[in-house]
């Protein structure tokens, strides 16, 4: 059973796509971090993903975690966002063959799982072609 | 003066063909494209429902609107495939745009004028002052049981309007509702699917209620099917939209740019509102649109509308409609169109 509290904690990441920006060196960082700790100790400050971007790498899941079996196989990709920050996020609404590293996708609100047939429904972020 | 200060259409970018569902059934398809005029029709993906599709839609109308999020005073969805039986579409749709906490909201039933709703109430909360911007969304991933009339037409897609008093793209220039007690669809409690009285839809239903909330309308604004540039009606196939305009006496030149229904399909209480973002798409300031819903049970919310220099200067914000309908289409097959929409029950 999935974790309504651990669900609702996450909201503005996961349905405003919010992290966080360091001050200092401009590094963004989603999800979110406490501190920038690998450059520099300045105080992050809220921002939102640009909800455009470009597929830096990503695979084919064919053996899918329970959740996720009825939609295997399926693309998941990791994104560089413009204007920074990475995401990992399922890549929908695309044939495999025409996946290609560095093409231009767009972030698009999805259901992402369903906890069973009573549980509730967590809805996230997918990206799509452009 | 109210109206719409941003607009947005979703349209998911699955379809089934016609045949593809006729074959399975052993059914005419040649008839059913004549006695409906229906071509195509969009298909959600598992992971789409009206919450997904509208806010999708209300982020396009957002970018159109230029306002901020957090100055939403209510965000009002109008559906009959809620995901939730209890549990709000909107209060997710608020919290993915940004609108709250300081908002109202609340999901709208009433078959496929449900959005139509949302659009009506969310313009007299502005009108009365209570607020500065109201979200209104019409959008469904309709129900059809597998072998009826309904599977052929019953599609996904959203429409959402930002209504407001300043910064408009269209005036609201008149508003009118025609409501009767006339059960031709229902769907009764813990049911799957719907159902119809057939032809009883027709006449004394659709027909009906359409006309008659056109034509008042239209008499309370001294206006003639003449004087108006475009005109969109609900679309639960091809042919009852194209007929009620031709009844009322419009030309199909004046409905051809809101007639998404031959390759749309239903999209139930977006059908209508998602005609009206094809029209925005295109319409020249200063012309007039009438747009008429209907909602089974039954009910029309009619509307005329005036597009202003504005609607030029910010359309090109985000994704027209007739592209969405058009391009990057991926076609399935029944079997695949059964998964995507749980015809198929899984063992546990």
């Amino acid at each position: 059973m999935a974790s309504v509290p651990g669900y609702w904690r996450e909201r503005a990441q996961r349905l405003r796509y919010e992290g966080n920006k360091c001050e200092s060196c401009d590094e963004v960082y989603f999800p979110p971090r406490r501190s920038c700790g690998i450059k520099c100790d300045e105080e992050l400050k809220p921002h939102t993903l640009s909800t455009t971007g470009k597929v830096l790498t990503y695979t084919v899941i064919r053996v899918a975690p329970t959740q996720f079996v009825d939609e295997a196989p399926y693309a998941v990709a990791i994104c560089e966002m413009d204007g920074g920050g990475r995401i990992t996020a399922q890549l929908v609404d695309c044939p495999f063959e025409n996946i290609k590293i560095g093409m231009p996708v767009r972030i698009e609100f999805r259901l992402i799982q369903k906890d069973g047939h009573h549980g509730i429904l967590m809805y996230g972020y997918k990206v799509v072609p452009v | 003066m109210v109206g719409i200060v941003g607009y947005g259409a979703y349209i998911p970018r699955q379809r089934i063909k016609l045949e593809e569902i006729a074959a399975v059934w052993g059914a005419d398809a040649a008839a059913f494209k004549r006695g409906l005029m229906l071509y195509e029709k969009s298909v959600p993906s598992p992971d789409q429902d009206t919450i997904t599709m509208s806010v999708e839609a209300a982020r396009w109308a957002l970018a159109r609107a230029g306002v901020d999020p957090k100055s939403i005073g209510a965000v009002y969805i109008g559906s009959e495939s809620h995901p939730y039986a209890v549990k709000p579409s909107g209060t997710v749709v608020a919290e993915a745009i940004g609108a709250t906490p300081d908002c109202h909201c609340a999901d709208f039933e009433f078959a496929c004028k449900a959005g139509s709703e949302a659009m009506f109430v969310g313009l007299s909360l502005v009108k009365a002052g209570e607020m500065d911007y109201v979200l209104a969304v019409g959008g469904d991933t309709s129900q059809g049981a597998p072998g009826d009339a309904l599977e052929y037409s019953a599609s996904a897609g959203s429409a959402a309007f930002i209504m407001g008093r300043e910064k408009l793209l269209a005036e609201c220039l008149h508003t009118y509702s025609f409501m009767t007690d006339t059960p031709d669809f229902w769907r009764r409690e813990y049911e799957f699917y719907p159902r119809h009285g057939g032809r009883f839809t027709g006449e004394p239903a659709y027909f009906k209620h359409v006309q008659s909330a056109s034509r008042e309308i239209m008499s309370r604004a001294g206006l003639t099917p003449k004087d108006i540039n475009y005109a969109v009606f609900h679309q639960p196939n091809g042919k009852f939209p194209r007929n009620v305009g031709r009844m009322l006496g419009f030309k199909d030149e004046q409905m051809e740019t809101g007639w998404l229904s031959p390759w749309l399909g239903n999209t139930y209480s977006g059908a209508s509102p998602m005609g009206l973002t094809a029209i925005l798409d295109v319409a020249k300031p200063g012309e007039l649109i009438l747009m008429c819903s209907y909602g089974s049970g039954a009910g029309s919310d009619a509307f005329i509308w005036k597009a202003t220099e504005r609607l030029v200067e910010v359309r090109e914000k985000a994704p027209f409609t007739r592209p969405q309908l058009d391009e990057n289409k991926v076609y399935l097959t029944y079997g695949q169109y059964a998964k995507c929409r749980g015809k198929i029950v899984k063992a546990d």
